[in-house]
C-alpha cells in the first residue's frame, strides 16, 4: 500500500459515502460532542467518549484479519522527544500535536485523515522560559475539541482556541506562569462548553487545580484548587462525602500544619470524565509536595483525591481520598472508566480506577463509596484497604524514611500505572490494562544537590517486580475482581490502549513495538517495529473512503525513558552494575522519534488495479 | 583545546607527574570544545552564578580558564531535576562548577571548599542559636528551604521535622519565582522583612545575602547534627564532570591545588562560610557573626 494508491481510492469512495460523512453545518451543542463520541467513524476526545472507554465499535479490523494489518501514511511532528498524544479526528480531519520541544513547542497540525495530507499547522509562539525551568516533562497528552474549535494547552500554561477550519487562533487564556514551576501537561476536556484543563508541578511548590474556560470567549469560569479552605476546593453545603474522616470544614486547611497546603501539590495532569446523566464530572489530584512526609503530618487533603464535581460550577459532590498522607508519590491522576455493573446482583453506577497503588477501586459514583479494591499487582506498601473507612492498611515496614533503608517495596515510587489510560470493552466486558510491574530499594545518603543547595536524599532503586519484567498489558473483569488474562513486557508498558468492536486490543511498547492481541485471550496477532518506542494513545476512526484506520504516535523520552532504566533482573542491583549500566538498557532498543502512523488493512484486489501499482509510475 | 599533553605541559612539572592515571579523555575532549571551557550554568542563581557571570562560580570558571589559555563558554540551563541529564551528560557543556562532593551521578573533583547549613537570623534579635536541638527552635518561626524533589529536602528541613517541629516552619521552595533575581534568596529577605524568625539555609546562599543585607544579619553554621545522621550539614564542594571525563578532572584537580589560596580569598568575599576540607591549603573561617 503506498500513500498515492491510497489517495486514489479514497477520491473513488469519497464520492460513494460523502453523504454519510458531511457534518452538520451548525454549530453544535455539548450533547452533540457526547453523541458525536459514540460516533465510531470520529475520535472527538483523546479518551473516545466522556466515560473513558477507549472504545471503537468499528470492526473491519477484527481477530481474523488484523494481521494483515499496514501502514499505509506517516507523518513527523517534528520534535523527538517524548510522544503521549492522541489524534482527534473529527470529520476526516486529523488533529495532532507535538511536544513542548523544537523550532515550534507543541505544534498543532490538521491533516486529512484518510490521506494524510497536510491542510494547516498552527504554532503557539511560546513565552520562551529560561531552559530548564519546566522541571522534567516537555510532553502533551493531546488536544480537544468543541463546535469547530481545536483546543490546545500548551506547557507554559496556554489555553488556546484554535479555528479548525483554517488553523487561525480565535483566543488565548494565561493559566500560570511557568516560572514558578507551573505547567500544563495534560489534554483538555470539553464539558458543556467549558474547556476543563489541570495543571502540573506539584514538586515544585505548585498548589494544585482544575479550571474551566467558556469555549467561547476564553475567560476563566471557575478554578477548584486541591489544597486550602472550602471556598477555594469549591466545597458548600451540597458537599456529601461518603467516609466520615472527610466531612467536615475546612479539612483542605486544617488536615495540614499551618499554611503548608498554600504549597501542597494535588496537581492534576491526568484524566477527567463526565456523567451527563448525573451531570458530573470526575478526577483525581496528585501527591502532596514539596513537603517531606514528617514536615507535614495529617491526611494532607485533598491530595490523592477523586472528586465528584458539577461541571456547570465547579462545585464538589463528594470525594474520596485515595492514600492520605501519602508517603510514596501516589498521584492518583489515572483515568476512571465510567460503566453500569452488577454489583452483588444489583446494576450499580460505578467507576472504576486503576490506582497508583496497585488497587482497582470500584467506586458507586454517585456516593463516593468504596465497592471494592482489589490488588492488581504486586503490592507490599499496604496491606489492603479497609472498606468500612476506606483507608489503606499501611505496612510500616516498608515505609520509606531518610535514616533508614527499606529494600524490596512494591510498587515502586511511580506507582503499580501511571497516566497511560485504560479500555473498557462492551463487548467482552474486560478493562484492558497498560502498567508498570517495578519495584524499589530506597537507600539514604545519597547525596544530591539542587540550585546549589546540596543535600542527603536516597537512591531509589527501581527493579523488576516478581518474575523478573517491568511491564505488563492486562484484562481485567471487575465482577470477577480477577486478572483474565496478562502479557508481560520487558519494559513498562507506558502507552494508553484501545480495543474495537473487531476484539482486537491495541497497545505499544517502549522496546519499540506497536502490537494488536486478541481481546478475548490476549493472543498476539499482528505487531510491528516502529521508528522509536511508543508511549501515546492509539485511536482508530473511519477515513472518507468508509475504511477503519489506526493511528498511534511514536516516539519515546522524558521520564519514561527514566522509569525504564530500572533493571530487568530482580536479582542484579545497581550496586552491581551501576547506574550508567542500568542506562545503557533502553537505548539499546530506541532512540527518540516523532512519527504518526496509520495503519489499515491492504484494500481488496478485486478493483480495478490502483494507479500506484503501475510499473515504473512516478508522482 | 588543545590536547592534553599540551595543556599539563602549562602546569609545573612536578604536578604534571603526580596525575600518570591520565588518559585518552582529554583528547576525545579536544575534539569537542576547542579551546573552550565550556560551562553549564543557572543563569539567574547568584551569588553561585548568573548571566552577567557575577558569581563566585562564574569567577572561579574565569580563574580556571585563564590556566589553561581558554575562553569560558556557558551554556545556560536552570538548575531543576533532570539538570544533570539534559546539559552536562548531553554534552552541552564539559563542567558544572559546583557540585556536593559525593554527588554518584557524576566525576568529581578535589573539593576546593566546604560550607554549612547556617541559621540566619537578625542581629538585633540576638538569636545566637546554634544547635539544630535547640530548645528555642520549637517556638520560633523558622524558614526552611524546600526541593521536594520525591520528598527529598535541605536537611534542616527533616532534622525539624524528625523533631516533630512542624507547625512553626515556613517552606521556601528553592526554585522560586524565576521572573525575580535569584529566586533562591527570599528566605535570607524574609528574616530581614521578620516575616521569620530565623531562617536554616545553605551557607554560601545565607552568607552572600547577609553580607548584601539592609539590616545586620547574623549567620551561624549549625551545630550538633551527628544525631541525625545520615543527614549531613556540612558539604565538599567540587567542580564536577562527566565520570569518564578523567583527564579534565585531573587537570581540574592541579588547577585546584595550586590556586586555593586564591579561591579562599574570592569565596570569602563573597561570605560563604567555609569550613575546613581537610586537604589543607585553608583554615576554617571564623564563623562567628557578620558584624556590620
Amino acid at each position: 500500500m503506498t500513500l498515492r494508491n491510497s489517495n486514489a481510492m479514497s477520491g473513488i469512495v469519497l464520492g460513494v459515502l460523502a453523504v454519510l460523512v458531511v457534518p452538520p453545518p451548525v454549530a453544535l451543542s455539548a450533547d452533540d460532542l457526547n453523541a458525536m463520541s459514540h460516533d465510531d467513524k470520529s475520535w472527538v476526545m483523546a479518551p473516545k467518549d466522556y466515560a473513558n472507554t477507549r472504545y471503537s465499535g468499528l470492526d473491519q479490523i477484527k481477530v481474523e484479519n488484523v494481521g494483515k494489518l499496514q501502514l499505509v501514511w506517516s507523518f513527523s511532528v517534528g520534535a523527538d522527544r517524548g510522544q503521549e498524544a492522541a489524534p482527534l479526528i473529527v470529520n476526516n480531519t486529523m488533529f495532532v500535536v507535538g511536544p513542548y520541544f523544537g523550532v515550534h513547542p507543541n505544534q498543532v497540525f490538521a491533516l486529512d485523515a484518510t490521506t494524510g495530507a497536510l491542510k494547516w499547522s498552527y504554532a503557539p509562539k511560546p513565552n520562551w522560559a529560561a531552559a530548564g525551568v519546566a522541571c522534567c516533562d516537555v510532553v502533551t497528552r493531546g488536544l480537544a475539541y468543541d463546535n469547530g474549535k481545536v483546543f490546545l494547552a500548551t506547557l507554559d500554561d496556554y489555553l488556546v482556541a484554535i479555528n479548525t477550519e483554517d488553523g487561525q487562533e480565535l483566543w488565548h487564556t494565561k493559566l500560570g506562569d511557568i516560572n514558578t514551576g507551573e505547567t500544563v501537561t495534560m489534554a483538555p476536556l470539553v464539558v458543556k462548553g467549558k474547556v476543563l484543563i489541570g495543571n502540573s508541578g506539584g514538586e515544585l511548590g505548585v498548589r494544585g487545580w482544575v479550571t474551566a474556560v467558556d469555549e467561547d470567549s476564553g475567560k476563566i469560569s471557575w478554578r477548584a484548587y486541591a489544597t486550602g479552605p472550602d471556598k477555594d476546593v469549591l466545597i458548600g453545603q451540597d458537599f456529601k462525602p461518603f467516609y466520615q474522616d472527610q466531612q467536615g470544614k475546612d479539612l483542605g486547611v486544617t488536615s495540614w500544619p499551618p499554611d503548608k497546603w498554600k504549597i501542597g501539590g494535588g496537581t492534576m495532569w491526568g484524566w477527567i470524565q463526565y456523567d451527563p446523566d448525573a451531570n458530573l464530572i470526575y478526577y483525581g489530584t496528585g501527591n502532596p509536595a514539596p513537603w517531606n512526609s514528617n514536615q507535614r503530618p495529617g491526611d494532607n487533603l485533598w491530595t490523592t483525591a477523586e472528586f465528584a464535581r458539577n461541571p456547570d460550577t465547579g462545585r464538589a459532590k463528594w470525594a474520596y481520598q485515595y492514600t492520605p498522607h501519602d508517603e510514596f508519590d501516589y498521584d492518583e491522576i489515572n483515568e476512571s472508566v465510567l460503566l453500569t455493573l452488577p454489583i452483588d446482583g444489583k446494576d450499580r453506577k460505578i467507576l472504576i480506577h486503576v490506582g497508583r497503588n496497585g488497587y482497582m477501586y470500584v467506586i458507586d459514583r454517585m456516593s463516593g463509596e468504596v465497592l471494592s479494591a482489589t490488588p492488581y499487582d504486586t503490592i507490599n506498601a499496604t496491606r489492603g484497604i479497609d472498606l468500612k473507612t476506606g483507608r489503606p492498611i499501611k505496612n510500616e515496614e516498608k515505609t520509606p524514611s531518610i535514616g533508614r533503608n527499606v529494600t524490596d517495596v512494591c510498587p515502586n515510587a511511580d506507582g503499580a500505572k501511571d497516566w497511560q489510560p485504560s479500555a473498557w470493552s462492551p463487548r467482552t466486558h474486560l478493562l484492558y490494562v497498560p502498567h508498570q510491574h517495578l519495584c524499589m530499594n530506597w537507600k539514604t545518603a545519597e547525596v544530591g544537590y539542587i540550585a546549589g543547595t546540596p543535600y542527603v536524599g536516597a537512591t531509589v532503586d527501581m527493579f523488576a517486580g516478581p518474575g523478573g519484567y517491568r511491564g505488563e498489558f492486562m484484562a481485567w473483569d471487575p465482577v470477577q475482581k480477577e486478572k483474565v488474562w496478562e502479557i508481560h513486557e520487558n519494559f513498562p508498558v507506558w502507552s494508553g490502549a484501545l480495543v474495537t468492536g473487531g476484539d482486537v486490543a491495541f497497545y505499544g511498547t517502549m522496546d519499540r513495538f506497536f502490537k494488536a492481541v486478541n481481546a478475548k485471550n490476549g493472543n498476539l496477532l499482528w505487531q510491528m517495529r516502529t521508528p522509536s518506542g511508543i508511549i501515546a494513545q492509539p485511536v482508530s476512526y473511519q477515513g472518507s473512503d468508509g475504511r477503519q484506520y489506526i493511528a498511534i504516535l511514536s516516539g519515546v523520552g522524558g521520564w519514561p525513558g527514566v522509569v525504564a532504566n530500572a533493571e530487568v533482573d530482580p536479582r542484579v542491583r545497581n550496586a552491581a552494575l551501576g547506574f550508567s549500566g542500568a542506562m545503557q538498557d533502553l537505548p539499546a532498543y530506541t532512540t527518540g522519534g516523532s512519527t504518526l502512523m496509520v495503519f489499515a488493512l491492504p484494500l481488496p484486489e478485486k478493483p480495478a488495479t490502483p494507479p500506484a501499482a503501475r510499473p515504473g509510475g512516478t508522482p | 583545546m588543545p590536547p592534553l599533553a599540551t595543556r599539563l605541559a602549562r602546569l609545573p612539572l612536578a604536578v604534571a607527574c603526580l596525575m600518570g592515571l591520565v588518559g585518552a579523555a582529554g583528547a576525545t575532549r579536544a575534539a569537542e570544545s576547542k579551546e573552550q571551557f565550556r560551562v553549564c550554568a543557572d543563569p539567574n542563581n547568584l551569588p553561585f552564578s548568573n548571566e552577567k557571570r557575577q558569581g563566585f562560580e562564574n569567577k572561579l570558571a574565569q580563574l580556571i580558564a585563564d590556566q589553561l589559555h581558554e575562553t569560558v563558554t556557558y551554556s545556560w540551563w536552570a538548575q531543576r531535576r533532570g539538570n544533570v541529564r539534559k546539559t552536562l551528560k548531553a554534552h552541552l557543556c564539559d563542567v558544572i562548577m559546583g557540585v556536593p562532593t559525593q554527588l554518584d551521578m557524576l566525576g568529581t573533583t578535589r573539593p576546593y571548599y566546604r560550607s554549612t547549613y547556617v541559621f540566619v537570623s537578625r542581629l538585633d534579635r540576638h538569636i545566637d542559636i546554634r544547635s539544630i536541638s535547640d530548645p528555642r527552635l520549637q517556638r520560633l518561626l523558622i524558614g526552611v528551604q524546600l526541593i521536594g524533589d520525591d520528598g527529598f529536602n535541605t536537611p534542616p528541613a527533616h532534622a525539624l521535622g524528625q523533631q516533630g517541629i512542624v507547625n512553626n516552619v515556613v517552606g521556601f521552595p528553592i526554585y522560586g519565582d524565576y521572573r525575580r533575581p535569584s529566586p533562591a534568596a527570599r528566605i535570607i529577605a524574609a528574616v530581614q522583612d521578620g516575616q521569620i524568625d530565623v531562617a536554616a539555609a545553605w551557607g554560601p546562599l545565607a552568607g552572600y545575602f547577609a553580607k548584601h543585607a539592609p539590616v545586620p544579619l547574623r549567620v551561624e553554621p549549625i551545630t550538633d547534627t551527628a544525631r541525625f545522621a545520615p543527614l549531613r550539614f556540612q558539604f565538599d564542594i567540587s567542580v564536577g564532570v562527566r565520570k569518564d571525563d578523567r583527564g579534565l578532572r585531573s587537570t581540574l584537580d592541579v588547577i585546584i591545588a595550586q590556586h586555593q589560596p586564591e579561591i579562599d580569598a574570592l569565596l570569602r568575599s563573597y561570605g560563604v562560610p567555609l569550613e575546613s576540607t581537610g586537604l589543607g591549603g585553608i583554615q576554617p573561617a571564623s564563623t562567628s557573626a557578620t558584624e556590620r
